[in-house]
């Protein structure tokens, strides 16, 4: 093959790579703000929490790959539960501005929480032997495989969840009308624990891999990389879970391409850009449909 | 016997009463009508009724079981299912999933068998569908049970509305304004219809109709409200003559 080609696909390999763990995140945005129009801004902290779990796990512990990556997303799965239930539940008939501080608050929370308990950044264990091979000259290593192949697992099975089980139903009759779904018998208040847990256990996940590609973690690694998943969400058409998959291969792919030709210093520069163009052309996103506001 | 007993419930919005020492006596198996000029109160007792609305005085209790302050879908798993004045559908499901989704309250598998369709899924699934296709049968809809609700003309909604409050084995169904919108050949097919309902299901109904035609053709008793209040309980006979209702209200109709 030729060296062009060969660059190209390398590029689109780690763009997989990089997508993968922002559709994660972005999964969790836009499941909360289907099913209660409201935006965790405490997410991306969740993940953050993913990440030191994961490294809880592995370095006191001592646990492998696998039961880390499960207990921490079952430890992020109970924290959005947690969140939910006690900064939000309470707010659920207050004016959504104020369940949006809340949810920044709660993201200060646990990012000053993670920091007084590990003031200097933190290094999490090898935790799967790092191999790479050479692919016609495409270097691909076995941990962009675990993430990649890891995060199509993952959200293959909540489009699963969402589009084929009884309680996918209920989250789908949720976000399009809240006040009638318990008449049908169905506890909504359950419904949206099972979202937070599913969102933030997928956070969890994100966290665990982003800690097995860059093991140098710190309490405000989920700043940036939570926004950057929330504009996923926003460009795939907020509270659309396929829209938010393709909204992360996107930010993914421009990301990689502009390191590729550009110094690396205009990453988020020229990806912020483009986003904001995309959105200026489809307000609703790629797969958003405009709401008609029901009186 | 009595199903459903209300004593002085009220509503505020703000400090306005919507209604006001509300009571109603609802007998097993009945089908007693609601009516009332608009703005009266009739849907706001449904609200009441269903939990949408917190009453804020009184007390409510059906089968002997006191309603006031359960959540709606405590209210809606004792077996109270309700219709609505402006279709509320999952527009977005298809008609066969508006029926089934109804059915998950009362489904017989935990949470994880159900995400996994481990267990008891399968066959309590099975069951499910085939009990939604039954009641779409019921109302003419199975031919269209695999299209968006949104897409139906509006009279299919009507009829999935009601397919849909049967879905959680309602003991007591209450129908807001079933005949709204229907010309005359369909409000005499709706009435043979509910009244097919009731027996086939062992229902109690209570209805909020605006279609005179209805009211005093199939109910049994019908209960007037204005301004929130009651005017007067009694047969259809005796409400067409009583004094107080023909002046609110039978008085506004031409002829009437």
């Amino acid at each position: 093959m030729s060296e062009g080609i060969i660059y190209w696909l390398q590029q689109a390999l780690n763009a997989f790579q990089l997508g993968s763990i922002y559709a994660l995140i972005a999964l969790g945005y836009t499941m909360v703000y289907g099913i209660l129009t409201m935006i965790n801004f405490a997410h991306g902290d969740v993940f953050m929490i993913g990440a030191f779990f994961c490294f809880l796990l592995s370095s006191l512990l001592g646990l492998s790959f696998i039961p880390t990556l499960l207990l921490t997303m079952l430890g992020t799965a109970l924290l959005g539960v947690m969140i939910e239930r006690l900064a939000y539940k309470p707010l659920r008939q207050a004016p959504k501005v104020s369940a949006i501080i809340t949810a920044l608050g709660v993201g200060m929370f646990l990012e000053n929480f993670t920091l007084a308990l590990a003031p200097y950044p933190k290094q999490v264990p090898l935790l799967l032997e790092n191999v790479t091979w050479d692919v016609y000259g495409i270097s691909i290593s076995s941990i962009q495989i675990v993430i990649i192949s890891l995060s199509l697992l993952l959200m293959l099975l909540l489009d699963y969840i969402v589009q084929r089980t009884s309680i996918g139903m209920a989250m789908r009759a949720i976000s399009w009308d809240k006040t009638i779904v318990p008449l049908m018998g169905i506890p909504v208040d359950l419904i949206i624990s099972i979202t937070f847990a599913i969102g933030a256990g997928l956070a969890g996940a994100a966290g665990t891999m982003y800690a097995l590609a860059y093991p140098v973690i710190d309490p405000y690694m989920g700043v940036m990389v939570g926004w950057k998943a929330f504009i996923c969400a926003v460009v795939g058409g907020i509270g659309n879970i396929r829209g938010a998959m393709i909204g992360a291969f996107i930010l993914g792919t421009v990301e990689i391409m502009v390191v590729a030709f550009l110094p690396s210093t205009f990453r988020d520069f020229v990806a912020f850009t483009l986003l904001m163009l995309l959105i200026m052309i489809r307000p609703y996103g790629i797969l958003g449909k405009p709401r008609i506001q029901k009186v | 016997m009595t199903i459903l007993i209300a004593n002085k419930v009220g509503h505020k919005f703000g400090g306005l009463s919507a209604v006001t020492d509300f009571n109603l006596n609802l007998h097993y198996g009945e089908l007693m009508g609601i009516i009332g000029p608009n703005g009266a109160g009739k849907t706001t007792v449904f609200n009441l009724i269903t939990g949408v609305y917190q009453a804020s005085e009184g007390s409510m209790r059906f089968k002997g079981i006191e309603i006031v302050g359960k959540r709606p879908n405590q209210i809606a798993a004792l077996r109270i299912g309700r219709t609505f004045q402006n279709i509320r559908l999952f527009r977005e499901l298809s008609v066969l999933d508006n029926v089934r989704i109804a059915h998950y309250a009362q489904a017989n598998y935990g949470i994880l068998e159900g995400l996994l369709h481990l267990g008891r899924y399968q066959k309590e699934e099975q069951r499910i569908i085939n009990n939604s296709r039954y009641l779409l049968s019921i109302f003419k809809l199975e031919q269209v049970a695999g299209e968006l609700a949104k897409n139906l003309p509006y009279g299919l909604q009507r009829r999935l509305e009601i397919a849909r409050a049967l879905a959680i084995s309602p003991e007591l169904l209450l129908l807001d304004e079933p005949a709204a919108g229907m010309n005359p050949h369909e409000i005499d097919q709706l009435m043979l219809l509910i009244q097919w309902i009731r027996q086939e299901f062992n229902l109690t109904i209570l209805l909020i109709e605006h279609q005179m035609k209805l009211v005093m053709g199939i109910c049994e008793r019908i209960q007037v409200l204005d301004f929130g209040e009651t005017l007067a309980v009694g047969t259809p006979d005796m409400i067409q003559n009583h004094s107080k209702v023909l002046e609110a209200y039978l008085g506004e109709v031409p002829g009437g």
